[in-house]
């Protein structure tokens, strides 16, 4: 049996730009180049300004949690349990979800600082993990 | 022309299947049997039916009930999207197209094999590229992937900002389940649990544990909606249609709202409360019980807050010492709820509403229910309604 993976995002015009500056080691930001609005999800469309033209930042990565889950049923094949998922307010304003690792979830609190690395959670796919800020 | 939708309709007819775990039968059987009791329950026959509304999400074509069932000609049908959000959303369709004159009587309609067949708590799946797909993609890869868990992150905010603990979330899940014991349809008839059995019961998405989850059922439930004018003749008293509200708030996801400023609150529920208290001119104060949408218990508290029953971060200390009880100044989902009695995405509560209105719950308070509030999925595109007698 081969190993189960975590669930691929689907991606399409909208997202891909994002997801490609993950592979290349980034944490990127949307930011509408009209009136500089940050936005994450990216959309296609300034919610603010109406404008179609965006472009993107690099985020710091740093961050603090915003709050958090740990996840224990159901257990999907290709996670660990217990799983902790953060909402992770970025240094420059956006919220992003991700895994809180490297720590035990029981120690997880809210407004924790936190900082990215960008890791190969398997042979095909890169996520941006949120770790304990190390300062 | 038409200003107001209030008291133009009534709700004369529910039906229901029995709830259960495995229905042994299809989901079309179950909405045809549901929505011919329904029709039946208003004294009517399925030609005089011209009209439908179901569930996008229900695999039950309208034509196919209509088939089924023997309804003649539909004048009007209309699907809903977003699940749970939208039960009291097909009501507001079924009021605007019979007071505007599209169409005369409206059935409702969900049927489900919610547990033997398609469970919700199995989670998304990948697909193809479509603007939701693309946002599930947001949280599927790090394992967030039921609403279970998508509804913990508010809430563990919630907790955080107001110092509330899961005291709020076992008074409610243990007032439910008590409901539950008495209603023989319900999934826990005869099985009440106590406030040291939630404590004790494993997380399934912390902070919320095994009892803070709805259950997962099979079975089917249905309304009919007509004029205030033709419900007069009909067998049972009209549950008349006060306000009946949808709203979608500002940067809204699918219970994934998490990039508002205040993730405390859900302001779709503001939204819909604002409207129904507009059109019913009613006020929190005037309601004597509610159905609220409990698909999980920390969503109560977020309802009772827009609603306006107490202060925002209140709820959580409101609802302890049985307000929502049977003697409570609220009694709240008394047919146990999608907590215990089971989950018809909010059409099993909306027959429980109606059933207060006419004096016929399992567990009717002693007090005069003149008017209540009916409500729907939370963190959603959602919608409610406030009903009364006539």
């Amino acid at each position: 049996m081969p190993k189960a993976l975590r669930m691929r995002p689907v991606i399409g015009h909208d997202n891909r730009p994002w997801w490609d500056r993950i592979d290349e080691g980034e944490l990127p930001i949307q930011r509408c180049c009209s009136c500089g609005t940050l936005r994450h999800p990216p959309r296609p469309m300034c919610w603010k300004c109406q404008s179609l033209e965006s472009e993107y930042i690099n985020a710091s990565g740093k961050g603090i949690v915003y709050s958090y889950v740990v996840v224990h049923k159901p257990a999907v094949p290709g996670y660990e349990y217990p799983l902790a998922v953060g909402l992770i307010e970025l240094e420059e304003g956006t919220r992003i979800v991700s895994n809180i690792v490297g720590i035990n979830p029981e120690d997880i609190e809210i407004g924790m600082p936190v900082e990215v690395s960008i890791d190969a959670v398997d042979d095909e796919m890169n996520l941006p993990l949120f770790r304990p800020a190390s300062r | 022309m038409l200003t107001s939708i209030k008291n133009e309709c009534a709700i004369v007819g529910i039906g229901m299947t029995e709830i259960s775990k495995n229905s042994g039968r299809s989901e079309l059987q179950l909405a045809a049997e549901c929505v011919l009791t329904a029709i039946k329950d208003a004294g009517l026959e399925p030609k005089d039916v011209d009209g439908i509304a179901g569930f996008t999400l229900d695999h039950v074509d309208e034509i196919e009930v209509a088939r089924a069932v023997g309804i003649p000609e539909l004048k009007f049908i209309s699907r809903m999207p977003h699940g749970g959000g939208q039960p009291m959303g097909l009501v507001q369709q079924a009021v605007m197209a019979i007071s505007t004159g599209v169409c005369k009587t409206v059935v409702g309609y969900r049927a489900m094999n919610g547990r033997s067949g398609a469970r919700y708590s199995s989670g998304v799946a990948d697909g193809a590229e479509t603007a939701d797909k693309i946002s599930w993609g947001w949280y599927t890869p790090y394992g967030l992937l039921t609403p279970t868990g998508w509804c913990a992150m508010n809430t563990q905010r919630y907790m955080y900002e107001y110092g509330a603990t899961n005291a709020g979330l076992a008074e409610i899940a243990v007032t439910q389940r008590a409901y539950a014991n008495n209603n023989p349809n319900a999934i826990f008839y005869g099985s009440p649990i106590t406030f040291e059995d939630y404590h004790n019961a494993p997380y399934i998405v912390e902070p919320l544990r095994l009892y803070d989850c709805c259950i997962e059922t099979d079975g089917g439930a249905a309304f009919v909606v007509t004029s205030a004018e033709r419900a007069k003749d009909m067998p049972h008293p009209p549950a008349m249609i006060r306000g009946a509200a949808q709203g979608v708030a500002f940067d809204q996801e699918v219970i994934t709202s998490y990039y508002r400023d205040n993730i405390t609150f859900l302001p779709e529920y503001d939204l819909v409360a604002k409207q129904c208290y507009a059109q019913s001119g009613l006020g929190p104060d005037d309601l004597d019980a509610a159905i609220i949408y409990d698909a999980f218990t920390s969503i109560v508290l977020f309802q009772l807050e827009s609603f306006g029953f107490c202060k925002r971060g209140e709820a959580h200390e409101w609802v302890q010492g049985g307000t929502l009880g049977i003697d409570g100044r609220l009694p709240t989902n008394t047919h146990g709820g999608l907590l215990s009695e089971g989950y018809i995405h909010g059409l099993n509560g909306l027959c429980e509403a109606v059933r207060l209105l006419r004096g016929t719950s399992v567990n009717q308070p002693k007090k005069n229910i003149e008017n209540m509030l009916v409500s729907s999925g939370a963190g959603m595109p959602t919608s409610a309604m406030i009903i009364g007698k006539m």
